[in-house]
């Protein structure tokens, strides 16, 4: 979607986090994105190179945990993986699904120096 | 941070998330060996973080310059806590204890939207609609729906009953809020340039050139598109996704976020049903599919049709609005009026 502006947000809170933290150089970038958030990976990683530019994270590699989503299946009375927000119960087969997580996006953690 | 275990700043938590409890008990425990540990050897360091006491997070950073001593890979097991983390080898990774002088990486956990920054723009116009008695909707659809048409013709309708401000949200062109400004309500345009959606940062400066009024309502128009605004909370009490029966029936599960963030859904243009091969029925239950609580009423804003159920929606939606705050229902206009005049 605009995996242009999440770059911006996660070097906003990257610059913040330098300031607060005292360092002056990002390694590794580690990125919670649950499969439901609606973000491209191919084409966040492209706009993380182009973004990071200049910046105290432009060495950084960028590293995604991919988060399955999980949702209540109210004919089942149980938690189930799905991978689309409109998918039926992989085990009955009903829509009845309440999505409990999924649309995670992120940062976990920094590497810096 | 602590330049033996690496786990100072480490565990800085950013924002109070609970998903990882037990993450919290290491911290605790860490932090008092480093009271423990510190008084003695950095009291030049206590210096600038005398106001920071109670706050752990700064605590570990008063405590936390320097020290050297050579007892805490241990600390660093402790923090394998994670299960989905089980590819950051912190124990022999950078984050482990260096002699002194060498260059030094360190682990920072952060535990942070990345929308975090937008959302808390969110919280704060939110609390600004409380506050007034503003119900806000954003409305969102593809470009084409009808959107403005619809606004429009509810902004006619409705403006001798209930006070109303419109916030537009194009790429460019002020031409929809002067279609808006035309109706006499007072629109206030956003141009995004390059961005694809509207977000609580340009929501906040717009309300104060706009000045919506207290206990009316606030229509957000978000730019036409399908995808990217259902990531951005403005602040706003509902989204309303607007869908017209020229578009595919399958939109709602083409475009699943944008109906899983809704709280109702417009199926516009019903007048031209006839004309088209659009299954009604079939629509809904994509919808339902995406969001078993979806709200859908099927309107015509050319032709009036179903017009009147919106209408009421929006009434009661007002309404629940305002119980609780200052403004009684009836009363709003009036009072709104009262400001307009100390203004």
């Amino acid at each position: 979607m605009h995996e242009m502006s999440l770059c911006e947000g996660i070097l906003q809170i990257i610059e913040a986090e330098a300031e607060k933290q005292d360092f002056s150089v990002v390694k590794r970038v580690v990125l919670d994105v649950g499969s439901l958030s609606g973000v491209e990976i191919p084409a966040l990683e492209f706009a993380f190179d182009v973004v990071m530019k200049g910046s105290v994270a432009e060495q950084a590699s960028l590293e995604i945990n991919q988060l399955a989503a999980q949702a209540w299946c109210m004919a089942c009375a149980k938690s189930v993986t799905i991978e689309n927000r409109y998918d039926a119960c992989p085990d009955c087969g009903s829509y009845q699904l309440q999505v409990s997580s999924g649309d995670e996006m992120r940062i976990k953690e920094l590497e810096v120096e | 941070m602590c330049t033996v275990c690496g786990c100072g700043q480490g565990e800085t938590r950013i924002e109070g998330q609970h998903t990882h409890s037990h993450g919290d008990d290491h911290d605790h425990g860490h932090e008092h060996h480093h009271h423990d540990h510190s008084h003695g050897h950095e009291h030049e360091h206590h210096h600038h973080d005398h106001s920071h006491a109670h706050d752990h997070d700064h605590g570990h950073h008063d405590h936390s310059h320097g020290h050297t001593h050579g007892h805490s890979q241990a600390h660093e097991h402790t923090h394998h806590d994670h299960a989905h983390h089980d590819h950051h080898h912190y124990g022999q990774g950078p984050a482990r204890a260096h002699a002194p002088g060498l260059s030094q990486s360190r682990m920072i956990e952060i535990e942070q939207n990345i929308l975090s920054k937008n959302d808390a723009y969110a919280a704060e116009n939110r609390r600004y609609f409380s506050q007034n008695g503003i119900l806000t909707l954003n409305l969102v659809s593809g470009p084409g729906s009808g959107k403005t048409t619809l606004l429009t013709r509810t902004l006619q309708d409705l403006q001798h009953e209930l006070t109303l401000a419109v916030i537009e949200g194009d790429q460019e062109t002020a031409q929809d809020a002067e279609r808006i400004r035309a109706t006499g309500v007072p629109a206030l345009q956003i141009n995004t340039g390059k961005g694809c959606h509207l977000d609580a940062h340009m929501v906040g400066h717009a309300l104060q050139s706009l000045q919506p009024a207290a206990g009316g309502v606030l229509f957000i128009e978000n730019v036409g598109n399908l995808v990217c605004p259902a990531a951005f909370d403005l602040g706003e009490a509902h989204k309303v996704a607007i869908l017209s029966v020229t578009e595919g029936e399958d939109k709602p599960i083409k475009y699943p976020d944008m109906f899983h963030a809704a709280d109702i859904m417009l199926l516009n243009k019903i007048d031209l049903l006839p004309y088209l091969n659009f299954d009604v029925e079939k629509c809904i239950e994509f919808a339902r599919r995406v969001n078993p609580k979806i709200q859908v009423l099927q309107v015509s804003a050319t032709t009036g049709q179903g017009m009147d159920s919106w209408y009421k929606w929006l009434r009661m939606s007002r309404e629940l609005r305002l119980l609780g705050t200052g403004f009684a229902a009836g009363q709003a206009t009036d009072q709104e009026q009262e400001l307009r005049t100390v203004k």
